[in-house]
C-alpha cells in the first residue's frame, strides 16, 4: 500500500522535502513507518523514533494501523501562538 | 452561535474580529493578541517565521474554540493565527471571546490561546540578530486513543 508523508519545520529540514509517497506492506503501523522513514539515509536518521504524527488530520498513537491512501503528518513538537 | 477560525498569510486585524463577535446580548468581549516579541531566552529577535500544517490547523482551531464554547457557555468565538514571516510587533495570533459576562469570557479566552500552545500544528523559527535561526522547541502534542479517522 501507499501512504503520503508530510514534514514541517524542522522535520522538513531533517528530511529533505515536504512530502513524498511511501511504499508499505499491508499491516504497517504508524511505528512502521516512522522506522522506515529514519532508515532513509543519515540525515534522517535524526528523526525521532517516537514522534508525535497526525493520520489524516487526527493526532494518533504509534501502533495505529495504516492504510492506503492514509495521510500521515510527521509532527515535530508544536510552538505555535 | 458561531465559531470562526482561520489559518492566514494576511496581516490579522483585530478589529476584524471584534466585529465578527460582537452582539448586543454579550455585556464582555475579550481579545487576546499574541505578538512577535523582540527576546527569546536572552538572546535578542529580529523576526519570525511561523508554519502550518494548514488544512489540519484550520480543522484544530475550530475543534478548540467548540469546546471553549461547550465548556464555558460563550455565545460568541473567533481565532486567526498568522502564518509566513513576521517582524517584531506583529500580531502571530488573535482571539476574540464575547460573552453575557466577564468571567466566562476570560476563561475562555485563555483555554483557546493555552490549547493553541499544546496542539495546533504550527511551529516557529526565530531570526536572532547574530543572524542563525533556530525552531522554537515545543510541546508535543497528545494522541487520541482513536485516531486516523
Amino acid at each position: 500500500m501507499k501512504v503520503r508523508a508530510l514534514f514541517f519545520a524542522s522535520y522538513r529540514e531533517i528530511m529533505g522535502g515536504a512530502e513524498f509517497d511511501v511504499e508499505l506492506p499491508d499491516g504497517a503501523t504508524v511505528s512502521d513507518l516512522i522506522t522506515l522513514l529514519r532508515g532513509r539515509d543519515d540525515a534522517a536518521s535524526v528523526l525521532p523514533s517516537d514522534p508525535a504524527v497526525a493520520v489524516n488530520r487526527s493526532y494518533c498513537t504509534s501502533d495505529a494501523l495504516l492504510v492506503d491512501g492514509d495521510e500521515v503528518a510527521v509532527i515535530p513538537p508544536v510552538a505555535g501562538g | 452561535m458561531m465559531s470562526r477560525a482561520e489559518i492566514t498569510t494576511e496581516v490579522i486585524d483585530p478589529h476584524a474580529l471584534l466585529a465578527h463577535v460582537e452582539d448586543p446580548a454579550s455585556g464582555a468581549v475579550v481579545l487576546f493578541l499574541g505578538v512577535v516579541r523582540n527576546h527569546h531566552e536572552g538572546r535578542a529577535v529580529q523576526a519570525m517565521r511561523y508554519d502550518a500544517y494548514d488544512e489540519m490547523a484550520q480543522d484544530s482551531l475550530e475543534e478548540i474554540l467548540a469546546e471553549a464554547q461547550e465548556r464555558f457557555g460563550v455565545r460568541h468565538l473567533c481565532a486567526v493565527h498568522r502564518v509566513g514571516e513576521l517582524g517584531i510587533g506583529e500580531v502571530s495570533v488573535a482571539i476574540a471571546v464575547a460573552s453575557a459576562h466577564r468571567a466566562d469570557a476570560y476563561e475562555a479566552s485563555r483555554y483557546v490561546i493555552e490549547e493553541i500552545k499544546v496542539r495546533l500544528p504550527v511551529w516557529k523559527k526565530e531570526h536572532f540578530e547574530d543572524g542563525t535561526s533556530e525552531w522554537v522547541a515545543g510541546h508535543k502534542p497528545e494522541a487520541s486513543a482513536e485516531g486516523g479517522a
